[in-house]
């Protein structure tokens, strides 16, 4: 922490003369914690967890990044009298120790820091502009030893600045012509290595076999054994031959990643000409590219997926990064249709009430507060389209009522290698998925209580479905039962301070 | 006759499921109208996946909260297009929503011939592809 030259505490400094005397102040003193500040309903909010350095009061730390995060340098500047400087300065408001962390346990103490931010701090319908302050240079700043950008509000008057989900779930269900249970899918495997004609062949077996959607893997952009116009061409074949075996809509996500703006359109324009009805960009391509390929869907009737590559890097630990659901939000606001985010029992991180969190964040009109759930502010999405959650990694067919359970009926369940990796063949398991899910679904709105009865509902139909019986065989005991890195807080019964 | 699974259209929540009985329909129907949902029945003689307008055996049903009372208009609507596609579609009004929330066919032809795929070669190995009914092939009413 920055040495402060001033004796006399650590309160904000009004006397305009002091406070923009040259040198060096605490963030306190500048203005940057403001306990008594009352939040507007413009204001966007942004909730951190702060792990401050040794010898850094908890408040100071809010303020230092509040003021890193928005006006602030290392010294006062004379030129913020220019300005109405008070405005846009970001308000620190409230710090609450984290629970579970500081002495007598393991973790070094952690606080929650509420800093509000004036709407006209921000570019309207840009995620970049947004977030180039929120987890800007903020997030290597030396007086916090670690800091994780937990929840954000982001008020009304925002959100009707962006265009949201280019498609949403109501009228992707309408496009495909497919209610009241959850979309299957499968992703594409081997996920390197297959020819155009031999990736096809997957395509056309899993889609015939009963899912609804095939995928490309998100490192499956353009490489020396498989260019993209080939896979184009040769999925599109599979998904039309599908289609007219089973008189359903089929979709294959095109993956149009790529090296720069222009390839991606021309992929997407490909995909359009061959009549693909979605395409698939990869959350690597960075979030202004994320926007124009939003806007190009909206544009031309495509439902966009988005494969969430690389978010584990920075919000899988728990001290520092961002939470997933501030990905969510962001990704709501950019525009996808499709978003991974979770399965609860796969084989990827996943904590049931974090889960509960990302999907209410993508597909409720309006998400209440709830600690348990890791939400620390009540969002309402201003009529902002619902986007699709994908669960996938790890799933099987015997787990279908613990996924319908945790997951409900609008999310696309993937079974990459519970489909393909069927003793009976692709079609095999692909028309085990969609018997146990059809069967469980039918079971639920019975009222029966799938939870418990899911497994003999299942034995049920795999008596008179052999593909089902066998994929019931093959993995019905496969779990994967480690601890998640990241959970909530906070048990149901606490409260927040 | 279709070679995928069943060898029937898929269309529909539960397809791939033995044929509904009248109890397991009317089950359905409660569970829609538990939630609110008008119910309606709809049938075609035009399966294309495309074909999203089939015909409306009426109106949807939004002052029928009898389950009975549906599975009498479903058994009528069989009774006069016994070759047809029938199927129930339940209409959530609502805010957020203002869509189907279920669909599933109650009723299909004994013979279901499937759809044929025509390919129109264009340049550079692109293909325009059509769908067709093999039924559809023939007009209207004589179809099955």
């Amino acid at each position: 922490m920055k040495k402060s030259t001033e004796t006399a505490g650590d309160a904000q400094i009004k006397d305009g003369k002091k406070r923009y005397a040259a040198g060096v102040l605490k963030y306190k003193q500048m203005g940057y914690w403001q306990p008594d500040y009352v939040v507007q309903d413009t204001d966007i909010v942004a909730l951190f967890r702060i792990t401050p350095q040794e010898g850094v009061d908890a408040d100071e730390a809010a303020a230092a990044v509040a003021g890193e995060s928005s006006t602030a340098t290392w010294t006062v500047v004379w030129t913020d009298r220019l300005t109405a400087c008070e405005l846009y300065r970001a308000k620190a408001y409230r710090v609450d120790p984290v629970p579970n962390t500081g002495p007598g346990t393991t973790t070094p103490q952690q606080y929650f820091a509420y800093i509000a931010y004036d709407i006209d701090l921000f570019e309207p319908g840009s995620i970049a502009n947004l977030t180039a302050s929120i987890i800007g240079n903020v997030f290597g700043f030396k007086a916090v030893q670690a800091l994780r950008l937990e929840d954000m509000r982001i008020p009304i008057a925002y959100l009707k600045t962006f265009q949201g989900p280019a498609t949403g779930i109501v009228v992707e269900r309408e496009r495909l012509d497919k209610f009241g249970r959850p979309l299957l899918g499968a992703t594409t495997k081997p996920k390197l290595g297959l020819s155009g004609r031999n990736y096809g062949r997957v395509v056309y077996e899993g889609l015939k076999g009963g899912l609804d959607f095939m995928k490309d893997d998100e490192n499956i952009n353009s490489q020396p054994f498989m260019h993209w116009r080939d896979r184009f061409l040769y999925c599109m074949e599979a998904v039309n031959r599908a289609s007219a075996a089973t008189g359903e809509v089929k979709g294959h996500y095109l993956n149009v990643t790529a090296g720069t703006m222009e390839d991606m359109y021309e992929r997407a324009e490909f995909a359009k000409s061959l009549g693909s009805v979605i395409i698939m960009i990869d959350l690597v391509i960075g979030y202004t590219a994320i926007q124009s390929m939003a806007k190009w869907a909206r544009k031309n009737d495509m439902i966009l997926h988005l494969h969430r590559a690389g978010n584990s890097t920075y919000s899988r630990q728990k001290n520092h990064g961002m939470n997933f659901r501030v990905i969510c939000k962001w990704m709501r606001m950019a525009g996808v249709d499709h978003i991974h985010a979770g399965t609860v029992v796969g084989k990827l991180e996943g904590d049931p009430l974090m889960i509960k969190g990302f999907y209410d964040t993508l597909r409720e009109t309006h998400v209440p507060k709830s600690l348990e759930h890791g939400l620390f502010f009540d969002q309402p999405w201003a009529s902002l389209l619902k986007v699709m959650p994908v669960a996938s990694g790890g799933i099987h067919a015997g787990q279908m009522h613990q996924l319908l359970t945790y997951l409900g009926e609008d999310v696309v369940l993937q079974f990459g290698g519970g489909t393909i990796g069927h003793p009976q063949g692709i079609q095999a398991g692909a028309t085990a998925n969609r018997v146990a899910l059809e069967a469980m679904v039918l079971a639920r709105n019975e009222g029966r209580d799938i939870w418990n009865e899911g497994p003999e509902i299942l034995r049920a139909a795999g008596k008179w479905c052999s593909p089902l019986q066998k994929a019931l065989d093959t993995w019905g005991e496969v779990s994967f039962n480690y601890a998640s890195t990241d959970t909530a807080d906070f048990v149901p019964t606490a409260t927040a301070t | 006759m279709m070679t995928n699974t069943g060898n029937r259209l898929t269309q529909g929540q539960f397809s791939f499921l033995p044929d509904l009985t009248d109890q397991q329909i009317t089950t359905q129907v409660e569970y829609a109208l538990k939630n609110n949902w008008a119910v309606g029945i709809e049938y075609t003689d035009d399966p294309h996946p495309r074909n999203t307008y089939w015909e409306m055996y009426g109106n949807p049903m939004f002052d029928l909260k009898d389950p009975a009372g549906i599975l009498a208009e479903i058994k009528e609507c069989r009774k006069t297009f016994p070759n047809h596609y029938i199927r129930v579609t339940a209409f959530d009004a609502t805010r957020g929503w203002e869509t189907p929330r279920m669909s599933y066919i109650v009723n299909r032809p004994p013979k279901e011939p499937g759809f044929g795929l025509a390919r129109l070669e264009s340049d550079s190995r692109s293909i325009r592809y059509r769908i067709s009914s093999y039924a559809t092939d023939k007009p209207e009413g004589e179809r099955y």
